[in-house]
């Protein structure tokens, strides 16, 4: 029995060096004081300094932000609306054939949905003899559009779980169809609705190849900038970017956990509570 | 009372089916318009007969993703297993932990790849290392190792980017296994191996269905990846694609490419999915 569980100790160790050695060479080379991203010359903090004077990655940060916040919010409105729609329709038929539609986003390779929506902006252009239709409207309306699945699948099960019979109550005490989902439905619902902004969010700030197709030259976002960088010799500038990244999404994770933990314990304390 | 709420919660749906109907199927309708017309908007076949000169290059972006994506499997179900034994508290950092690597940037994670790798890297210094002490040693003549620029650092970078799709599904299934199920063949004499062959992965082969597209996919239609890793020897369907759009200026050929690509991949998908009665609907 011990040697087993030293065997998947082992096992599993090394599969997180595998997944975390190079983000660990990201790490210590942001801190080269040389220009060089496989020789460490010495420590400094030359780059991150850098990093904060150049304007263009700033500004590809800045646009990352806004399209993140912008189509996620968009997509968290329309997909809820959207999953309590789903829910509530009794065509079978038509309930699944919409599911297949909203399923399309995720199982198509990104690059085919990138150069599907480039193709749509480019002949609607074309139609009203405009070229470079592509920017920041475009690069947010393919942003809502590949993250409404996941905000969809993040809603659905939560409606599921929730008692049909507690929309119904708060109606009979008099509150209208709207309050009733406002006040009952909707708190109910709420975890799966964050966790779908969340993520919304996350796909957002990280995709390349979608927005790669879909934006102008004006509406660069830090992948963007990332890959025209990529292109030359990189410099441990991204590298410090990277390493300040790494650390928000690790705070963000934690205090989410953090937070999701505190309401698992209340929830388990109200139903041990309840009773059955 | 009814009527009205199933009329709003009716109405609430329209905007985004009309969304969904602008935005994921027109595109795909101009897709396949594209595929089918020249540039001046004549139905062509042309462009569809034109793919036969990129046979071998889909040939070897199929071969390269399913490699990729046996690898994946491979070194993330014994994972998944280890983590499903796990106590909650476990669980949920190492969940964490898997995830992780996944928010951060895609190409710079790549990138990293191309420093480990380079030749005068880190790994392939250490390689090297290994090599002259074992030809000074033995006499023997390997030669020194190169590591960038071959399909097999290609297929590493497939693997580390997309390996959390595989863990994730796969352990997530695991999670849901009724325990009992393990017991009650333990309790009639299966020993570990038994049990494990003929309970545990047949229970979780939705999970190896849902972990199986998700990273075989992403790993057909790469670019960047081959792009960064593979030199100019490995060139993928999705390099060739993003040139037509992106400096070839050829939307027709780039349009039919992708969507040969589409088929392809949906076919594969119809294919895997009917090894699963599950509906594949498992979300990390």
């Amino acid at each position: 029995m011990k040697k087993t569980t030293f065997g998947s100790k082992l096992y599993t160790a090394l599969v997180f060096l595998f997944l975390y050695a190079p983000i660990a060479v990201l790490i210590i080379f942001s801190f080269n004081s040389g220009k060089s991203t496989s020789v460490f010359e010495g420590f400094s903090l030359y780059w991150y300094k850098e990093l904060f004077n150049d304007a263009a990655t700033l500004t590809a940060f800045k646009n990352s932000m806004i399209v993140a916040v912008i189509s996620s919010i968009i997509a968290t409105v329309m997909g809820t609306t959207a999953a309590t729609a789903i829910y509530g329709y009794k065509n079978k038929l038509f309930k699944s054939s919409i599911m297949t539609v909203t399923n399309i986003p995720m199982m198509n390779p990104e690059i085919v949905t990138g150069v599907s929506m480039m193709l749509l902006f480019v002949f609607i252009g074309s139609i009203f003899g405009k070229t470079g239709t592509l920017g920041f409207v475009t690069l947010i309306i393919a942003h809502v559009t590949f993250e409404l699945p996941y905000v969809i699948l993040n809603v659905l099960p939560k409606l599921r779980q929730t008692d049909p019979h507690l929309a119904e109550a708060a109606q009979d005490l008099g509150c209208t169809p709207a309050q009733a989902f406002f006040k009952v439905v909707l708190p109910a619902i709420m975890p799966g609705i964050i966790s779908g902004l969340m993520m919304a969010f996350t796909l957002s700030v990280d995709d390349f190849i979608i927005s790669y197709f879909v934006s102008g030259t004006s509406s660069q976002t830090l992948p963007i900038r990332i890959f025209s960088m990529t292109k030359r010799r990189v410099t441990p500038d991204m590298y410090a970017l990277s390493t300040l990244i790494f650390l928000a999404i690790l705070v963000l994770l934690i205090v989410s956990n953090i937070i999701s933990a505190r309401g698992d314990k209340k929830l388990s304390k109200k139903t041990k509570g309840g009773g059955k | 009372m009814n009527k009205k709420s199933s009329l709003m919660s009716r109405l609430a749906g329209a905007p985004y089916i009309v969304w969904a109907a602008l935005f994921i199927i027109v595109p795909l309708c101009m897709v396949a318009y594209y595929a089918f017309t020249d540039s001046n908007g004549v139905f062509t076949l042309n462009n569809l007969s034109d793919i036969g000169k990129y046979a071998d290059t889909f040939i070897l972006s199929i071969w390269l993703g399913l490699l990729a994506t046996v690898i994946c499997l491979v070194v993330a179900y014994p994972l998944a297993y280890i983590m499903a034994q796990k106590g909650p508290e476990k669980q949920s950092s190492m969940t964490m932990l898997i995830m992780l690597p996944m928010w951060m940037n895609f190409l710079l994670r790549t990138y990293s790849w191309m420093t480990i790798l380079e030749d005068n890297g880190l790994l392939t210094t250490a390689l090297n290392f290994i090599v002259d002490n074992i030809n000074n040693l033995m006499g023997a003549e390997l030669s020194p190792v190169h590591l960038i620029n071959t399909r097999g650092a290609v297929v590493v970078g497939m693997v580390y980017n997309f390996l959390p799709y595989m863990i994730l599904p796969i352990y997530t299934v695991m999670l849901k296994t009724d325990r009992s199920l393990v017991e009650a063949a333990q309790d009639l004499g299966g020993n570990k191996l038994d049990v494990f062959r003929n309970v545990t992965i047949p229970l979780s082969v939705p999970g190896i269905v849902s972990g199986f597209t998700m990273v075989f996919v992403p790993s057909v239609s790469t670019f960047y990846i081959s792009q960064k890793l593979g030199g100019t020897g490995t060139i993928l369907i999705g390099d060739i694609i993003e040139t037509q759009f992106q400096t070839a200026n050829n939307f027709h050929l780039g349009a039919s490419l992708s969507f040969v690509l589409m088929i392809l991949i949906f076919i594969c998908l119809a294919v895997m999915n009917r090894f699963s009665d599950d509906d594949g609907g498992v979300i990390i």
